[in-house]
């Protein structure tokens, strides 16, 4: 998105930036507007609605009317209730979110959904991310050891987005030197206005038909190879996705881009971000490395990386007391729950070696449970096991910049410089 | 006290004691059993306490609501005896009970 029209955003009539969370009328609170996000006023706001209004209907918004589902127990009733809170038509709040018409079973329902996800999942299972962990680890190495000491550079763009990009060429074993592809066609699919891209439908399209003939190619090739552990090699050769028709095979492919990229890339960010905002917890972390797998899952809580899912109302319903009629958009604040005091003990300190720091709801519950949840955790500790060998301190020198978006909840950029251990 | 023996997918294995009504996830995790991660607290809902029931004991634990089934019917590593230890109530019929955790939870 441009300044200017980033400006304009945040001048809309909708929002909240700078108002006080606790002095308007409740009916009033908004947090679709992306606004409060980017400005990381969001918090005050998720507070309020979880003391005096948990399950929240905002009448009029500039994405129309919506529930707010804030409570750790609640979202987790919507979660795993599917037959009632459907995946479809959309996970975004936006209707249009996925408008391409590519089948991808995030937003499918029982029993397509099952059917799809159980030809994907195993691609992302832990038996074959032990044979992709070493490929990561150096790649990891070979990021870190290329970036400037002891002068200011954007975290973002060298680690965060570069990394992100790299592993997911890995998985995938995509050609390197166009790797960027991967992350142009992700943002592309993802776009929703204010998402942080902006773009016409039409150059949309134009990448996501680039993106088919680009991995039917890959196909091509690795179907008639040795079979391999990249992803595309399983799904050419798995007995059950060999046959897979094109649109799925997009579909599929696609969501295990989008799924891995910004998640992953705001998480790696995040994570310097708060051990930066909470300097005990990184001697904690100096002291003691074996900390860092648990420190991963406090990470995931923590940043939110996606802040909410949405569900659709398919039979009236009654949730907390309130009524919902079939049609109406709930949305699993999935950031409010992960703070939710009832549940999660000083639920906004980030605390390292916090007791059941992998009971987070940054997954979700359910059918629809983040399918790479694995992968993530693994990537992360492979990445902070790495840092902590090299860096005493990756010091944060300036404002983070966050991404304008109430659903991918990330950074833009974060002026950073290391200190290498002596 | 009803006893569980938890057998790890290495062979390795450990008798815990719980207590009726508690569930075999929970009897895992209180006596920090390795290899049941049980991500959503007991709610049927993240399939991260996966089990293998031995034989001789699966129409004891006795039969799987379609939640179960449902978050159970996603994972590849899924076998005939699977199931959420978290959905296994425990009862005195079950003393004795083996299972095996699987090497990876998902």
């Amino acid at each position: 998105m441009s300044e200017v029209s980033a400006l304009e955003h945040k001048q809309s009539k909708w929002s909240m930036v700078g108002k006080d969370a606790y002095a308007m009328p409740l009916e009033d609170i908004d947090l679709s507007h992306p606004g409060i996000w980017q400005a990381n006023e969001y918090l005050p706001f998720l507070e309020r609605l979880r003391k005096e209004d948990p399950i929240h209907f905002c009448k009029e918004s500039a994405v129309g009317s919506y529930w707010s589902v804030m409570k750790y127990n609640d979202i987790i009733e919507v979660d795993t209730n599917p037959d009632i809170y459907s995946s479809e038509p959309s996970i975004g709040i936006v209707d249009t979110f996925y408008d391409l018409n590519l089948p991808s079973f995030i937003a499918m329902d029982r029993p397509k959904h099952d059917d799809q996800r159980r030809i994907v999942q195993p691609v992302v299972a832990p038996a074959n991310l032990k044979n992709l962990e070493v490929l990561i680890r150096e790649r990891v190495c070979k990021i870190l050891a290329s970036l400037p000491i002891k002068e200011e550079f954007d975290w973002v763009q060298l680690v965060s987005i570069e990394l992100t990009t790299q592993m997911l060429a890995t998985l995938f074993d995509f050609p390197f030197e166009d790797r960027y592809k991967l992350t142009y066609w992700s943002d592309m699919t993802t776009a929703i206005s204010g998402g942080g891209v902006e773009q016409s439908r039409e150059e949309r399209l134009a990448a996501i038909e680039e993106c088919l003939a680009y991995f039917t190619r890959l196909w091509n090739e690795r179907v008639n190879a040795k079979p391999g552990f990249d992803l595309v090699s399983m799904l050419a050769h798995g007995k059950a996705t060999r046959n897979m028709p094109p649109d799925e095979f997009l579909g599929n492919l696609i969501l295990l881009i989008v799924g891995g990229n910004d998640t992953t890339r705001n998480s790696i960010s995040g994570g310097v971000v708060a051990l930066n905002e909470n300097p005990t917890e990184y001697d904690k972390l100096r002291n003691d490395v074996s900390l860092i797998p648990n420190m991963v899952s406090e990470i995931i809580r923590w940043q939110t990386p996606l802040a909410y899912m949405r569900r659709t109302v398919i039979q009236d319903t009654e949730l907390g007391g309130k009524k919902i009629k079939a049609g109406d958009k709930v949305i699993m604040w999935y950031v409010s729950g992960n703070r939710d005091e009832e549940v999660i003990e000083r639920p906004n300190d980030f605390w390292i070696d916090r007791p059941n720091a992998r009971h987070h709801l940054s997954f979700g519950f359910g059918i629809h449970r983040c399918m790479g949840n694995r992968l993530a955790e693994m990537q992360l500790r492979v990445l902070w096991e790495e840092i902590m060998q090299r860096f005493q301190f990756v010091e944060i020198v300036g404002e983070p910049q966050r991404v304008y978006s109430s659903f991918i909840k990330g950074y833009t950029r974060l002026p950073v410089v290391l200190h290498p251990k002596d | 006290m009803v006893d569980i023996v938890f057998i790890e997918h290495d062979g390795a294995e450990q008798k815990v004691e719980a207590r009726s009504g508690s569930t075999v996830m929970l009897a895992a995790v209180t006596n920090g059993v390795p290899g049941i991660d049980a991500d959503c607290g007991g709610s049927c809902s993240c399939a991260t306490c996966h089990v293998f029931v031995h034989e001789d004991w699966i129409e004891k634990v006795g039969e799987m609501n379609p939640t179960e089934e449902a978050m159970l019917s996603l994972n590849p590593d899924r076998k005939t005896n699977s199931r959420l230890s978290c959905q296994i109530p425990v009862s005195e019929e079950l003393n004795g009970l083996i299972v095996t955790t699987p090497e990876f939870q998902f």
